[in-house]
Order: C-alpha cells, then sequence, then structure tokens
C-alpha cells in the first residue's frame, strides 16, 4: 500500500513537471527577445530534469513492486501512457496564450513548487528529500525571474496591465486544484513521506498577495475552482500535448539514436 | 574622438542586412544593449563576455545569468550599458599604437629575476 502512494506520489510530481516543461518549450525560438526566450527554455530544461528524477524514481518502484511484469523506465513512463494516467494539475497543460500568461502560470506553479520542495527537503523518504532538494535551487531562480515579470508587466503600460488582468482573469479557476489533495496525497500524508497541500495554500496566496501588490493586480476572490486533473479527468488540451509528445514513440516504438 | 559602437542583435539587424521585419526591429530597439563581464572564479578580473538586450540593469543581470552562466562559467556578472563604453578610433591606430614598436627600453627585459621571485 505505502509502495503504491509513493509510486502514485512520484507519478505526480513527475507528470506536473513534465506537462509544463513541455508547454514553455513550445515557446522555444518564439520568445519575445532572445535573452527571455533562452531564460523560458531553462526553465523548461529545469522542470524536465524535475521530472525525470521523478520518473526514475516512480520507474525503480514498479519494478521492484511487480519483479514479474514488463520492466518499465522513465521514457515508457512519460511517453506510453495515456491522457487518464497523467495526474498533471490542468493548470499545467493550458495553452500558453501571450507572454503574460505564460510567465503569470509559471510565477503561480514556481511559487507552490518553492513551498512544496522546501517541505519535501525534510520528508521521511530519502529520494523525494534529495530530489526537493536539488530542485529548490532551481524553483527559488523561477520564482524570483516570473516574479519579477509579473511586476514589470502588471506595472508596466496600460497595455501590459490589462493583458496580465486577463491572464489573472483566465488562470486564477485553475490556481485551486493543486491545494486539495488527491486520495494519493492523502495516502502520502497518511504513509509520513508526502506534504498535504492545503497546508501550503495559505503562505502561496501571502506570496501571490505581495507580489501583485508590487504590480498593481487585484487578487481575486478566492471563488470557484476547476478540479480533475490529478485523477485523470483532463481539459481537451492534454490530449493534444500528448499526440505531438509521444508521436515518435507511439510510432516507432523503442526508437533510438 | 570617440567611435559608437553599432552592434547588431537577435531581432534588430536590419532587413537590408538579413534581419527580420521592421516590426520586430522596432520592438527590440527600445531595448538598450548591455556588455556583459564575468568572472569565472575567485581571485581571477570579469572578462568581457558579450552583450545582451535588457529593459534595466536587474533584468540585464538576470539575462546575462540564463545566457552566459549556463554551463558554469561564472560566480560573479557585472553589466554595464554599452552606451557608456568609449572606444577608440580604429583610424587612430597608427598614431596611438606604432610610436611603441621601436621603444624596447619599456620593456622590463634588461635585467635578470633572482628564481626565488615567483608570479612574475
Amino acid at each position: 500500500m505505502s509502495s503504491q502512494a509513493l509510486i502514485n506520489y512520484s507519478l505526480y510530481l513527475a507528470d506536473n513537471t513534465l506537462i509544463l516543461a513541455q508547454r514553455n518549450a513550445e515557446w522555444c525560438g518564439h520568445g519575445p527577445i532572445l535573452e527571455q526566450d533562452i531564460a523560458l527554455t531553462n526553465i523548461s530544461l529545469d522542470l524536465l530534469g524535475q521530472s525525470r528524477s521523478f520518473y526514475q524514481y516512480a520507474a525503480t518502484l514498479i519494478n521492484e513492486a511487480n519483479p514479474s511484469a514488463t520492466p518499465v523506465s522513465e521514457d515508457s513512463l512519460a511517453f506510453r501512457r495515456d491522457v487518464y494516467d497523467f495526474k498533471n494539475i490542468l493548470i499545467t497543460e493550458l495553452p500558453n496564450g501571450d507572454w503574460g500568461n505564460t510567465i503569470l502560470r509559471q510565477f503561480f506553479f514556481s511559487a507552490y513548487q518553492f513551498l512544496l520542495y522546501q517541505q519535501m527537503k525534510q520528508s521521511s523518504d530519502a529520494t523525494l528529500a534529495a530530489i526537493a532538494e536539488k530542485s529548490l535551487k532551481e524553483v527559488t531562480y523561477h520564482l524570483r525571474w516570473s516574479s519579477e515579470w509579473v511586476i514589470r508587466l502588471g506595472d508596466g503600460t496600460e497595455e501590459s496591465h490589462d493583458r496580465m488582468t486577463s491572464a489573472v482573469e483566465n488562470l486564477w479557476s485553475f490556481t485551486g486544484e493543486v491545494f486539495e489533495a488527491a486520495p494519493f496525497e492523502k495516502d502520502a500524508v497518511e504513509a509520513g513521506f508526502g506534504i498535504d497541500p492545503a497546508s501550503l495554500k495559505s503562505a502561496w496566496l501571502e506570496k501571490v498577495t505581495e507580489i501583485f501588490t508590487e504590480a498593481t493586480l487585484a487578487v481575486p476572490p478566492s471563488g470557484w475552482m476547476q478540479t480533475g486533473g490529478k485523477t485523470g479527468k483532463h481539459s481537451e488540451y492534454l490530449g493534444f500535448i500528448l499526440a505531438e509528445m509521444q508521436f515518435l514513440q507511439r510510432a516507432y516504438p523503442d526508437a533510438s539514436w | 574622438m570617440n567611435i559608437r559602437l553599432t552592434k547588431y542583435y537577435y531581432g534588430d539587424i536590419p532587413e537590408e542586412k538579413g534581419g527580420g521585419s521592421a516590426a520586430k526591429s522596432e520592438s527590440t530597439a527600445n531595448w538598450p544593449l548591455w556588455e556583459v563581464f564575468i568572472r569565472s572564479k575567485q581571485g581571477l578580473d570579469h572578462k568581457h563576455v558579450g552583450s545582451l538586450h535588457a529593459t534595466d540593469a536587474k533584468m540585464a543581470i538576470e539575462n546575462a545569468r540564463d545566457v552566459y552562466t549556463r554551463r558554469m562559467e561564472g560566480i560573479s556578472i557585472w553589466v554595464v550599458e554599452s552606451k557608456y563604453i568609449h572606444a577608440s578610433n580604429p583610424d587612430d591606430a597608427e598614431a596611438f599604437y606604432e610610436p611603441a614598436n621601436d621603444k624596447v627600453y619599456r620593456h622590463p627585459t634588461f635585467y635578470d629575476l633572482p628564481d626565488e621571485v615567483k608570479h612574475m
């Protein structure tokens, strides 16, 4: 039981970072300016690196739990699972929209990840704790970078402020899901290695309020929130992401170069 | 006599030089150019590594971090707006540098260094 909880929890952390990495990578070659193009694709690669660590760990655990089954790998977990197997939160799969929308999503996500990894550093599971400790340095920079952009655009020109305001409207109802514990998170908390996401919410909101105040943006009331991603009920966008991301492995299984 | 350095960069290379559309060049032309200096380790000098666009010094340092220190190149970054760098004119080369050619006595080569003196 505890092993299954750890597998699901690792997959959840892996899926979140993989799908957001894939979305951010869509900006590669299209950034508003070379320097920011590189900055965002750096972040994308950081997230991809984190997802690899979690997938590798999940693959090891799955193979240990089912020694007689066909072994899985980080690649098969990323490229051979279908939409309903993915546990990523919905906000990670939403289309990028404009630059403001993309950096606002990164800010929301990094603010959450920063708090999560700070807690996870002390996890009773040594591997999760080690991944969190390594990733926290990256996330600290992601949070700094995305905060600066939220402030810059929110407190920028009339147009940038308007665009940030609509980005907030667009994304806000997707910010609640991450703090609602899915069954596998409850199991993980019970088993002692997981973090209760609800416990991160007030600190997250504090950070958002701090940055929004500086960015002259209004923090919306909490309101109704979208959910479903954690339990495999995804928006129509995830299928298209997977179609693009998994095409090669689906068409030419085990292809390599 | 100072000359102004003209540098072209991502997005603002004029169309006649093979760059993108005029609309693109307008949006990035507003971002000043910065020169980046990186110190690779404690005790060494900052070295010029290149240039980039940024709206202010803070962003320039972050951009430099992303563009120039991705492979552990540095431990310290300096940035300075390119417009504050003044360069000598290549046309002055003759008057500036050639007079030094025949003045060997300006090099400290006319005495022997004792072996005990290190790091020279």
